[in-house]
């Protein structure tokens, strides 16, 4: 509908017809802008990704699944997004076969718990909550990656949209940032990393923390055999801006600012994510580097 | 990665069992590997110098290209984190202390061990063995973790266990102190410090998951897990000196008792109400509080109203039934059900009825009022909609069991839940838009925040659904059934239990945040006001909790059980009670 309303008054100002000169008065400009500037954000999820194995390393361990849908319906629009991305490691290539049985064990349980039945002719809800879905999907992925990659292990940093609502369930340090329309970044995921509870218990200061020779050392991940807890978190999706999904290999590397800039300053999505890489490979790239990066509809108009 | 073998050894003729503990050298670098297995002889070495009956025997020790080898006496017993598991619960006081002490004399005797003190580094319940006599032994030294890179990715050391400064390198007696500390923790409680971010015990209060362990030996825990070393204990012999005069304490739990039912009386006479006015029944409603004048039902029959300032009787509206509910105030007119099957709209300025509307079972919903229409729920298992003006049925909806739970509409939706287990979705037409099932009935009522519908159910589950799916975001489970409609305030749920519990759940990780425990059923609607919770209960008390930490602010007793909920309005509180007084008390 509204998209017909914009596909008119596109046509008005590209030719008018002859008679809309009597019969209408001249578009505003401003109306024009507005409606333009609406277009450019429709209410689907956009979203741009990438990956690089970076410069210092030889093999890539990191991986990523995107999956952008939307069902429209009578009155409803429902926007459904679900990101994930896994950062492995371990030798022996123990390491990206972490990273990917995690992503295929999390997308299959959670496509078979929660997007089948929701896209399903008679959408009964689930049995399992959301939270208790994307648990069991890690504790799977868990165990598939004992069983499968001996010694790997990896991060897991998964977000669910489905309309208002966001699930992100995580374990390690990849993480997730709310970016508002102004370009502040918010992490709302906390890395399991000692470097970062040290700082919470205000042991080490953040500068400490970026040279710090454990930086590197997580308390949790998955395929360590240790008993662990995901961190999983529900809340209603940001009214505007940006969700970044990333690897370390992005936010350890690449400043906040920068990264905010450039997310700022890009058309698009995967213009932005393609930046992003490019500024993590030209401060050294050292580590594999993923990013997902998702525009938000405005829910405010 | 290692794996302890039960073998024998050939070299004598009669039957000699042992263990070999078969350690990976990981290391790529030759530099780095030979290092580790320089480590591990030098370590072994001292092992094999150390007898005590606790301790596994030493016999031998090889490696063999990256692999080692350690050969010890095998230890028939199992151990703690196996005993947890299978036990489920926390292990009570006495036994505790009895192993701790024993885990302090063999500590004391490797602490103090000539030449060098011998640092265990890797105390843990699995490390811990039982055996068939009850007896402690210690297994596992932290030799194996010389075999651990500290590279990404390589856990380090027992996470939950160790303390702040062994990530740091530094071994001291200190570091077994901390973790037999953390250990006797997770004994006590039963919550796997493995799971949970480092150096959060002080989150987790012993007493709070196991209420029956003493002050004294949650004392002892505590200075163990002190984060600095030097606000721990000195030495494993001070430790257990404490150990055993916590045992030696008895009759402490009566004195406790005494001291806090002496604060409660004293916190009861301060707390004076500012006015109390008296039914001639049992009241089980909530108040509402509409320009100065107080509206609430009693079993009498009748809707009053009173001067909120002073508790003046205003006037008084006499139902044919109990009135049990909330009443709805909207410009000069309040609407009530009653359990005369009625709903009735009386002006507020003179108690006059205006109309009355008959359903065709007993009302125990609350009318919500929006866009000119009246929406309640009624035990003839209809939610019905009324004109305001008229009283007339604009639709009704026949949700298939009875509807004690009150409707609440947000966006234009309106949210309820029924006897049945469901809890439903409708839009201003009555068509259905969501339907959610609770494995019993849901008589609370809905709760919204953040496009998310917080409910209880009888099947002991607080739900958190999306309001605009009704699919299930998150469950968390009471330990019994509940009425109790939740409140929120910012990241936090609040709701009661017939289990007693008052709860404060996380909205966003639904865990929870505290719960306090009570003598009686909470089956009233707790209410967030100002950095506080005030909610009532079946054993007649109000209570006010701090709501960050759940700590008891003050509690007012009444003479009666209370079922209704509070209303709190420019800093004052107003109840009722089934002692059939409605009291207005300082918040």
């Amino acid at each position: 509908m509204f998209k017909k309303i914009i596909n008119k008054l596109k046509d008005f100002t590209k030719e008018p017809p002859k008679q809309a000169e009597q019969e209408t008065s001249p578009l505003d400009e401003e109306l024009v802008q507005a409606a333009r500037a609406k277009e450019r954000k429709p209410y689907q999820l956009n979203v741009g990704h990438g990956q690089s194995v970076g410069i210092q390393r030889d093999h890539n361990e990191d991986a990523f699944f995107t999956l952008t849908t939307m069902l429209a319906y009578n009155e409803t629009e429902l926007p459904i997004g679900f990101y994930i991305v896994a950062d492995g490691m371990g030798g022996h290539q123990n390491g990206e076969i972490a990273s990917e049985l995690a992503i295929r064990s999390i997308v299959e349980h959670v496509l078979h718990e929660i997007l089948t039945p929701l896209l399903s002719l008679n959408p009964q809800p689930q049995n399992s909550s959301f939270q208790e879905v994307f648990h069991t999907g890690i504790e799977q992925a868990n165990t598939e990656i004992v069983r499968n990659s001996f010694g790997g292990g990896t991060t897991v940093t998964s977000v669910l949209i489905i309309g208002e609502q966001m699930t992100i369930a995580h374990v390690g340090d990849s993480r997730v940032y709310a970016v508002d329309p102004t370009g502040v970044l918010e992490p709302l995921t906390r890395d399991h990393s000692l470097v970062k509870r040290l700082q919470e218990l205000g042991q080490i200061s953040s500068e400490e923390a970026a040279i710090h020779p454990q930086r590197n050392v997580l308390y949790r991940a998955l395929g360590q055999g240790e008993p662990f807890e995901p961190e999983i978190i529900s809340m209603k999706r940001p009214d505007e801006g940006h969700l970044l999904i990333c690897s370390d290999g992005l936010w350890n590397i690449v400043q906040e600012q920068k990264i905010s800039d450039i997310i700022l300053n890009s058309p698009s999505p995967q213009e932005a994510v393609s930046l992003l890489i490019d500024a993590a490979n030209q401060a050294g790239g050292p580590d594999n580097i993923s990013v997902i990066l998702v525009d938000l509809p405005d829910m405010k108009t | 990665m290692g794996a302890v073998y039960r073998a024998q050894d050939l070299r004598f003729s009669v039957s000699k069992v042992v263990a070999v503990k078969e350690m990976i050298n990981q290391a790529s670098d030759p530099e780095i590997r030979s290092t580790i297995v320089d480590n591990f002889e030098r370590e072994a070495n001292i092992l094999a110098t150390v007898n005590h009956p606790a301790i596994p025997t030493i016999y031998d020790f090889f490696t063999l290209g990256t692999r080692s080898y350690l050969v010890m006496e095998f230890i028939h017993g199992k151990n703690m984190e196996a005993m947890l598991q299978e036990r489920g619960a926390p292990f009570p006081e006495e036994k505790v202390i009895t192993w701790a002490v024993s885990v302090c004399d063999v500590l004391d005797y490797l602490h103090t061990h000539d030449p060098e003190p011998i640092i265990f580094r890797d105390i843990k319940p699995a490390n811990i063995l039982i055996d068939k006599d009850d007896r402690v032994n210690l297994v596992d030294f932290g030799i194996a973790k010389t075999f651990q890179s500290g590279t990404k990715g390589t856990m380090i050391g027992t996470e939950g266990y160790s303390p702040p400064e062994q990530y740091r390198g530094e071994a001291s007696p200190k570091v077994d102190i901390y973790a037999l500390g953390a250990t006797l923790h997770h004994l006590l409680t039963n919550k796997d410090p493995r799971t949970e971010p480092p150096f959060t015990f002080d989150e987790r209060p012993i007493k709070e998951f196991n209420p029956k362990i003493s002050t004294s030996l949650e004392t002892i825990v505590n200075t163990a897990l002190q984060y600095n070393p030097q606000d721990r204990f000195d030495s494993a012999s001070t430790m257990k000196k404490a150990l055993i005069g916590a045992a030696q304490q008895t009759g402490m739990l009566t004195e406790d008792l005494s001291v806090s039912q002496a604060t409660q009386f004293f916190q009861d006479q301060t707390h004076a109400p500012l006015w109390t006015f008296t039914t001639e029944d049992e009241i089980r409603g909530t108040p509402t509080y509409h320009d100065g004048v107080l509206y609430i039902g009693s079993y009498d029959h009748n809707l009053y109203a009173l001067n909120a300032s002073n508790g003046e009787f205003v006037w008084k509206y006499p139902a044919d039934g109990g009135v049990v509910t909330k009443p709805a105030v909207h410009e000069t007119k309040v609407y009530f059900g009653s359990t005369d099957q009625y709903v009735y709209c009386v002006s507020t300025r003179n108690g006059k009825m205006v109309w009355k509307q008959s359903t065709e079972g007993a009302i125990y919903s609350s009318p919500y009022i929006a866009e000119g229409h009246l929406f309640i729920g009624s035990d003839d298992e209809y939610l019905h909609v009324l004109n305001i003006l008229t009283g007339r049925e604009a639709w009704r909806t026949n949700l298939g069991s009875r509807v004690r739970s009150s409707p609440l509409i947000v966006n234009d939706k309106i949210y309820i839940g029924n006897e049945g287990g469901d809890i439903q979705c409708y839009d201003f037409s009555g068509n259905i838009k969501w339907r959610t099932s609770a494995k019993r009935a849901v008589m609370a009522s809905p709760h919204h925040k953040d496009n998310m519908i917080y409910i209880t159910s009888l099947d002991s589950v607080l739900y958190a659904i999306d309001a605009n799916s009704g699919w299930v975001v998150w469950r968390f489970r009471m330990d019994s059934g509940s009425i109790s409609t939740p409140d929120t305030n910012e990241n936090h749920v609040y709701a009661g239990s017939t289990d007693g519990k008052l709860y404060c759940i996380n909205s966003k990780s639904s865990k929870k945040v505290w719960d306090y425990q009570t003598d009686n059923q909470v089956n009233s609607s707790p209410v967030y006001y100002k950095g506080a919770l005030y909610f009532t209960n079946a054993d007649g008390f109000i209570y006010s909790l701090d709501a960050q930490n759940g700590r008891l602010r003050w509690k007012y007793a009444t003479k009666g059980p209370i079922t209704g909920s509070p209303q709190i309005i420019n800093d004052v509180l107003y109840v009722g009670s089934t002692d059939h007084n409605i009291y207005a008390l300082p918040a």
